[in-house]
C-alpha cells in the first residue's frame, strides 16, 4: 500500500543536538499508536540548512515546513496532520501562509540553488535506494560503460569546476595530471578534514548525502586508474562517519563499490581514516602524511600530490564539496553546469553563514551572488537591528570584507581581490559590537594552536602576532606595534611553507587595513568602542540610578554598593567587566565607556 | 640540463637542482638555517625565500627545483625584510646566552644574525619554553630551549640513521623536538652516534666534557698518563686550526699531546692492527670451523648499540673482538703497564675519538675493565680535543711533527684506513688473504670497499673459497641488507654475505659525530683520501706485518684469539630494549 504522507526529520548535526532523534522516535511511536504506520513514511534526512530554526520537520505532500519542533510535538503532527489532514499551524515557519509553495517562499531559501546539497533534507541518507531514485550512481554507470577517462576529464575541465577546499584549483586539470602520471598504483582521497571555526559544509554534505562522495571518488578512480580511495575525516564527526560507513556498506552490497563494480571488471575500495582534529591536516600534503601514519606536517610542493602523493604514488585529493559536484556534472553535463556562476567560477558554493545574522545556517548559492544577498536576504540581515560591520570569509585564513564591497558578486577571484579568500566557505558576520582587535586575536589564538609547528615563520609568527594583539587589547599597545604586526604578517605570507602560515596573518592584516583607526583607538586612547576588550572598558552608574539594588544583587564580583534609593557605585578595582549590571538595570542607568 | 636566470645572470644546471644550489654556481649564497647538504631539504626555517622575478611570489630556494627559463631574484629589499623578520622571530624563540653556549663562535644562527646586522635590541618579545636540559648521557647534551626546530637532527636521526630517537611532538608553538613522550635520550632508542649534534646548527645538541680535570690528572705525580688517537682524528683535526681539509696532522697531534702533558703518546692505529689480527682470525675460524655467518664488525659503538637494540636475532653474528679503542685501553693497562711497572689503576688512559658513542663504549659492560681497572678512563671527541689544545695555549698549525711512542704506537697502513668506510674490510682482506692463502695480496688497494655508496659488495677468492663481503655505512643502510640476510635465512639459503662491515656514520669515522662541524660528502671524501694517502705513505701496509704486532703476540698474547687475548681483547653483547622501562 502506498504511503499518503512522508515526514522528513532533519538529521543534521544541529537538529540532532537539539532533539531531532527524539522527534523521529516519537513520530514512529505515535504513528504506530494511531494505527497509521502504513500510511506515513518517516525518514531522517540530512541537513535542511536552516539551522537557526531547527529542529526542522517537513511533511509531504503538504510541504508543511515546521520549525523549532520538540519531541512532544510528534503526537500533534501525527494526530492532526496524518490522521485528520490538518497542518499544525503553530509549528509552521510562516504561520499565516499555508500554500504548497510554502518552502519556496521562505526567504532563507530564495536565491539559493542546491546542487551540492541537492539531496540534503530530501532523501534518507541511510537508504541507498533513495539516492539511486534521484539519479544516484547514474554518473558512475556512464563512467564505467559509456565514457572514456579522457571524455570524463574533458567534461570536468569544460565544467570549469574549481576545487572547493579553498584554493580553487581547476579540478579537471588536477584529474588530468593524475591520469597522465605514470604508475601502477594510484590513490583517490577525499579531504573531509573540515576545520575552520564555524564551518560545517562538508560535514553536512556527508551526513545528508554520503553516496554523492562515494560515487564521485569511484568515478575518479576509474578515470585515473586507482583502485583505492581514502576518506580522511575528523573523528569529531561521528554522525558523518556513521552515515559514510552505512553508505559504503550499502554500495558494496549493491555492487557499486568493491570488486567488479556493476560487472565492469573495475575494482575500487574506500577506507575511512580518522583525523585527530588538527586544522593543518586539511592542508593536502599534511593530510597525506597523516594517512601514511606520519605526523601531519606539510611537505614542499612541488611535487604535487597528483604526481607524488600517498606513499609517493600519484594521488587525486579533492574536498567533499568538490566531489559532490561531480555526479551532477556528469549526469546533467558541463554545459548545464557552466550556465551557473560567473566567468571566473562556475557552479555554486556552500557557505556556513554564522555570526550576527538573523538566519544562520547552511546556504548554497550560485557563484556571483553578492554578499549583500547572502547576508541581508538569505540571512535576513543583522540580528537585533544592529549595524553591519564586516564579514569574515575563509575563516582564520581569510580577511574581513566591509560595507563598501557588499555588492561585489563573489567568486574565487573577487574574494582574493578583496584581500580575503573563498576558503572552504565559512562566513562569519560581525556587527558594531564586534571589535576587530578581539576578532583578530581570536583567529590568531586558533592559529597559534593549529600551526603544525614545522616552519618558523608560522610557529613563532603566530605566537608573536597573538602576543602583540593581546598587548593591544589590554591597553598596553604602542604605535610601533602596528608596524611589527605588519612586518611579521608580511614575512609569514611570503615565507611560510603552506597555506596555513601564509594566510594566518590575513585576519590581522585585513582588519588593520580596513579599521586602522580602531587599532589606534586601542593603542593611543586606550578605548575599545565595541566594548569587547575588557581591560579597556569601564562601567559606570549614572544619576539615573534609583537605588533599586538589582545590579548589586546580580554582580558576581560583589563590587557594587549603595544605600537603598541612593545612587550606587561600582568599585572599579574589583569590577570584572562582565556587563551583568548593565543588562540587569531597567533604567538605563549603567553606561559602558 | 636546465637554463635559469638568477639575478640577471644565466646559469645551466642539472635537472632537479634546487634554486639554492643553482645560485651557488653563480657564487650567490642564499641564507638558510635548516638546509644541510647531507639531508633532504626539510623546508622549515623559511629564510631561503627568493622571488620569481617580476611577481610577488616567493619560493623556498632549498626545496624548489629550478625549471627551464625560470627567472629568479635572490636579494631585494622585500626579500631581505622578510628574511630578517623571520630571523628575528627565530631569535625571539632562542635564549641569548651565547657566552654560556657550547656552540658560541661556531653557531650558524649567531653567524647569520651577524650577517644580517642584527645588533640592535630585539624588537620582539622573548618567548622561551623553559624546558629542562637533558644531560642524561655521558657526552651528548640536549638543551631543549636552544632548539630552533629546524629539524636537521630529526632527519639525521630518522632518514640517515633510521634510529628514530628524535621526533617532533606537541603542536603549534608548543611543538618540540626530542625523544617521544618527553623521555630523556638515555631512555630512548638513541645509539649515541651524535649525527644529531653534528647536524645541529646551534647549541641545542652538543657534546660536553669537562676538560680541566685532565690537567689535574696529568699533574698528579702518582699517575702515569697514556693517550691514544683514533685513525680519523688525524684527518680532521687540522680543520679546527685553519689547516686545509684533508690535511694529515698525526705528527702535530703527537707533539700537542706531549705539550699538554701526556707522558706516553700512543696511537689507536696500533690496536686497529691488533683488531685485524683478532677479528681476521675469528672470521677465518668461523669460515673454516663454523660459527655464525655473516660475521659483523664490532669496531663501531653506534652500530653495536643499534644492534643490541634492534637486531636481537643477530647478536651472535657480531665479532666478539673489542673495538680498537678498547683493545688499546686493555693493552695500555696490562702489556704496557707491566713494561713501565705501574698498576692498572695508576695509569690514566685517555682516548681521542671522532665519536660521541665512544665514551659510552668505554663503560658499556664489565669487559671494559679487563685490566682490573677502567681500561679507558676518559674519552674526548675531536672537537673537544681541539678545545683542549686551545685551552693549553698551543699554536697547533705551526707545531713540528714527532713520532708515537713504542711499543703500542707505531702502526701499519691497514690501521689508519679504519677511519674511512670500508677501511676495516680492506685491512681485514689484506690480512685474511695472508692467513688463508699464505702469501701477500698482490694489490693492497682493495678499492671495492672504498667510496660513499651506501652499500658496497665484493667477493674475494681465498684459496678457492669465494668470500662475499658487504660494507655498510650510515645506519639507515643496515635494514635493507638485514632484510636480504633474513630472507636468505628464512628460505634456508646460504647467507648472501660472509663478512659485513658496519659503520654508523656516513663515510665512517671521518664524519663521526664528534668530528669538526660542517661535514659534506665532499669533506668526507677528502678526509678519507687523506687516510688512504697516509696508508700509502706507510712502509708497512698490512697489520700482520707490523713488527710490534708480532712482538705483542710473541711477548704477551701468544696467538690471536688465545685465551689471554679472549680475556683482554674480546667482549660480549646483550639484548637491550628500545625504550628503558
Amino acid at each position: 500500500m502506498a504511503f499518503t504522507h512522508y515526514i522528513l526529520v532533519c538529521g543534521g548535526t544541529g537538529c540532532e543536538s537539539s532533539g531531532a532523534d527524539g522527534i523521529f522516535k516519537n513520530l514512529i511511536a505515535e504513528a504506530k499508536e494511531a494505527g497509521v504506520s502504513d500510511k506515513v513514511q518517516i525518514v531522517k534526512t540530512g541537513c535542511f540548512g536552516f539551522c537557526e530554526k531547527g529542529p526542522i520537520v517537513k511533511v509531504l505532500p503538504e510541504d508543511s515546513f515546521y520549525v523549532e519542533v520538540k519531541p512532544e510535538d510528534a503526537k500533534e503532527i501525527i494526530r492532526e496532520q496524518i490522521v485528520k489532514g490538518r497542518e499544525v499551524t503553530r509549528l509552521l515557519y510562516n504561520k499565516e501562509k499555508k500554500s504548497l509553495e510554502d518552502v519556496e517562499e521562505i526567504q532563507f531559501y530564495q536565491k539559493q540553488l542546491r546542487i551540492v546539497l541537492r539531496n540534503c533534507g530530501v532523501i534518507n541518507p541511510e537508504d541507498i535506494t533513495e539516492y539511486i531514485a534521484r539519479d544516484g550512481y547514474l554518473a558512475l554507470e556512464k563512467a564505467l560503460f559509456d565514457l572514456s577517462p579522457e571524455q570524463i576529464i574533458n567534461e570536468v575541465k569544460k565544467s570549469g569546476l574549481r576545487g572547493r577546499g579553498g584554493a580553487g584549483f581547476p579540478t579537471g586539470l588536477k584529474w588530468e595530471a593524475g591520469f597522465k602520471a605514470k604508475g601502477d598504483v594510484k590513490y583517490v582521497v577525499c579531504n573531509a578534514d573540515e576545520g575552520d571555526p564555524g564551518a560545517y559544509m562538508d560535514r553536512s554534505t556527508i551526513e545528508g548525502d554520503p553516496h554523492s562522495v562515494i560515487e564521485a571518488m569511484t568515478i575518479c578512480g576509474k578515470v585515473i586508474g586507482a583502485h583505492k580511495g581514502f576518506v580522511y575525516i575528523r573523528a569529531e564527526y561521528p554522525l558523518a562517519i556513521d552515515r559514510l560507513k552505512i553508505a559504503m556498506a550499502q554500495a558494496q552490497e549493491n555492487g557499486l563499490l568493491g570488486k567488479n563494480i556493476l560487472g565492469s571488471g573495475f575494482d575500487f575500495d574506500i577506507e575511512i581514516r580518522l583525523g585527530a582534529g588538527a586544522f593543518v591536516c586539511g592542508e593536502e600534503t599534511a593530510l597525506l602524511r597523516s594517512i601514511e601514519g606520519s605526523r601531519g606536517m606539510p611537505t614542499p610542493k612541488p611535487p604535487f600530490p597528483a604526481q607524488c602523493g600517498l606513499w609517493g604514488k600519484p594521488t587525486i585529493i579533492n574536498n567533499v564539496e568538490t566531489w559532490a559536484n561531480i555526479p551532477v556534472i556528469l549526469t546533467k553535463g558541463a554545459d548545464w553546469f557552466t550556465k551557473i556562476g560567473t566567468e571566473d567560477s562556475k557552479g555554486t558554493k556552500v557557505f556556513a553563514l554564522t555570526g550576527k545574522v538573523e538566519n544562520s545556517g547552511l546556504v548554497e548559492v550560485p557563484m556571483g551572488t553578492t554578499l549583500r544577498e547572502i547576508i541581508f536576504e538569505i540571512g535576513g540581515g543583522i540580528k537585533n537591528g544592529k549595524k553591519f560591520k564586516g564579514v569574515q570569509t575563509g575563516g582564520p585564513s581569510g580577511g574581513i570584507i566591509t560595507e563598501e564591497h557588499l555588492d561585489t558578486p563573489i567568486d574565487f577571484g573577487a574574494l582574493t581581490r578583496l584581500g580575503s579568500m573563498m576558503g572552504s566557505g565559512g562566513m562569519i558576520v560581525m556587527d558594531e559590537d564586534d571589535c576587530v582587535v578581539d576578532v583578530s586575536k581570536f583567529y590568531m589564538e586558533f592559529c597559534v594552536d593549529e600551526s603544525c609547528g614545522k616552519c618558523s615563520p608560522c610557529r613563532i609568527g603566530t605566537r608573536q602576532l597573538y602576543t602583540l594583539l593581546d598587548k593591544i587589547s589590554r591597553g598596553n599597545g604602542e604605535l610601533e606595534d602596528l608596524q611589527k604586526l605588519k612586518d611579521i604578517g608580511f614575512a609569514m605570507q611570503k615565507s611560510s611553507l603552506c597555506a596555513l602560515g601564509q594566510s594566518a596573518p590575513n585576519p590581522t592584516l585585513s582588519t588593520i587595513k580596513k579599521f586602522e583607526k580602531e587599532y589606534i583607538d586601542h593603542i593611543v586612547n586606550k578605548k575599545c568602542a565595541a566594548g569587547k576588550c575588557k581591560k579597556l572598558i569601564t562601567f559606570e552608574i549614572t544619576d539615573k540610578c534609583i537605588g533599586c539594588g538589582m545590579c548589586a544583587k546580580k554582580c558576581p564580583a560583589e563590587c557594587i554598593t549603595g544605600e537603598k534609593k541612593a545612587i550606587h557605585v561600582i568599585d572599579q578595582s574589583k569590577c570584572i567587566k562582565c556587563g551583568e549590571c548593565e543588562r540587569t538595570c531597567k533604567f538605563g542607568a549603567i553606561i559602558k565607556h | 640540463m636546465v637554463n635559469v636566470n638568477i639575478n640577471g645572470k644565466d646559469v645551466q644546471v642539472e635537472e632537479g637542482t634546487s634554486i639554492l644550489n643553482a645560485a651557488k654556481k653563480l657564487n650567490i649564497k642564499i641564507p638558510s638555517l635548516c638546509y644541510d647538504p647531507d639531508l633532504p631539504a626539510w623546508a622549515s626555517c623559511g629564510i631561503c625565500i627568493v622571488r620569481l622575478a617580476g611577481t610577488p611570489k616567493m619560493l623556498r630556494a632549498c626545496c624548489t627545483a629550478v625549471s627551464e627559463g625560470m627567472k629568479l631574484i635572490t636579494h631585494d629589499p622585500e626579500i631581505n625584510r622578510a628574511r630578517k623578520t623571520v630571523l628575528e622571530l627565530i631569535l625571539s624563540n632562542h635564549p641569548a646566552d651565547c657566552l654560556q653556549c657550547n656552540r658560541s663562535g661556531q653557531c650558524e644562527l649567531q653567524d647569520m644574525a651577524a650577517d644580517f646586522g642584527l645588533r640592535q635590541k630585539p624588537r620582539f618579545r622573548k618567548i622561551l619554553k623553559d624546558q629542562p636540559v637533558d644531560d642524561s648521557y655521558e657526552v651528548i647534551v640536549f638543551d631543549r630551549d636552544k632548539c630552533i626546530n629546524c629539524g636537521r637532527c630529526v632527519e639525521a636521526c630518522q632518514v640517515m640513521q633510521n634510529v628514530w630517537a628524535l621526533e617532533y611532538s606537541g603542536r603549534g608553538d608548543k611543538t618540540v623536538i626530542g625523544p617521544v613522550a618527553g623521555v630523556n635520550l638515555s631512555e630512548s632508542p638513541c645509539v649515541r652516534c651524535g649525527q644529531c649534534a653534528a647536524h645541529c646548527p646551534v647549541g641545542a645538541i652538543t657534546t660536553h666534557n669537562p676538560l680541566e680535570e685532565i690537567f689535574e690528572k696529568l699533574a698528579d705525580p702518582e699517575l702515569v698518563s697514556a693517550v691514544q688517537i683514533a685513525p680519523s682524528v688525524r684527518a680532521a683535526l687540522g680543520e679546527e686550526f685553519g689547516l686545509p681539509v684533508g690535511a694529515i696532522s698525526t705528527g702535530k697531534i703527537y707533539t700537542a699531546l706531549r705539550m699538554i702533558g701526556f707522558k706516553h703518546v700512543f696511537d689507536t692505529n696500533f690496536s686497529a692492527d691488533l683488531t685485524i689480527m683478532e677479528e681476521g682470525t675469528e672470521l677465518v675460524t668461523r669460515l673454516t670451523k663454523g660459527g655464525p655467518i655473516p660475521m659483523f664488525t664490532s669496531c663501531c659503538p653506534g652500530w653495536v648499540d643499534y644492534a643490541e637494540k634492534n637486531l636481537h636475532d643477530y647478536l651472535p653474528n657480531l665479532s666478539t673482538a673489542k673495538s680498537p679503542q678498547q683493545m688499546q685501553g686493555a693493552i695500555t693497562k696490562t702489556y704496557f703497564s707491566d713494561i713501565v711497572g705501574a698498576k692498572p689503576e695508576k695509569i690514566y688512559s685517555v682516548s681521542i675519538m671522532p665519536c660521541t658513542a665512544k665514551a659510552y663504549e668505554a663503560r658499556r659492560n664489565d669487559t671494559m675493565k679487563s685490566s682490573g681497572a677502567q681500561d679507558v678512563d676518559k674519552v674526548l671527541t675531536t672537537r673537544e680535543f681541539a678545545a683542549l689544545i686551545r685551552l693549553a695555549g698551543i699554536d697547533f698549525a705551526n707545531l713540528e711533527e714527532t713520532q708515537a711512542d713504542s711499543p703500542i704506537g707505531p702502526y701499519s697502513g691497514a690501521g689508519t684506513i679504519f677511519g674511512a668506510t670500508g677501511g676495516v674490510m680492506e685491512a681485514a682482506v689484506r690480512t685474511a688473504y695472508k692467513l688463508v692463502v699464505g702469501k701477500e695480496l698482490g694489490n693492497l688497494d682493495y678499492t671495492a670497499a672504498r667510496g660513499l655508496e651506501n652499500v658496497k659488495t665484493a667477493e674475494v677468492d681465498l684459496n678457492g673459497t669465494k668470500v662475499r663481503l658487504c660494507v655498510i655505512h650510515q645506519l639507515s643502510s643496515v635494514e635493507p641488507v638485514m632484510a636480504e640476510i633474513r630472507k636468505a635465512r628464512d628460505e634456508g639459503k646460504e647467507p648472501p654475505y660472509h663478512f659485513v662491515e658496519v659503520m654508523a656514520c656516513r663515510g665512517g669515522c671521518v664524519a663521526g659525530g664528534g668530528q669538526p662541524y660542517g661535514v659534506t660528502d665532499e669533506i668526507r671524501k677528502q678526509r678519507a683520501a687523506a687516510l688512504y694517502q697516509d696508508d700509502k705513505d706507510c712502509e708497512i701496509r698490512t697489520s700482520h706485518q707490523n713488527p710490534l704486532i708480532t712482538k705483542i703476540y710473541k711477548d704477551f698474547f701468544g696467538q690471536p684469539n688465545s685465551e689471554k687475548a679472549h680475556h683482554l681483547l674480546h667482549t660480549h653483547y646483550e639484548k637491550r630494549a628500545l625504550y628503558k622501562d
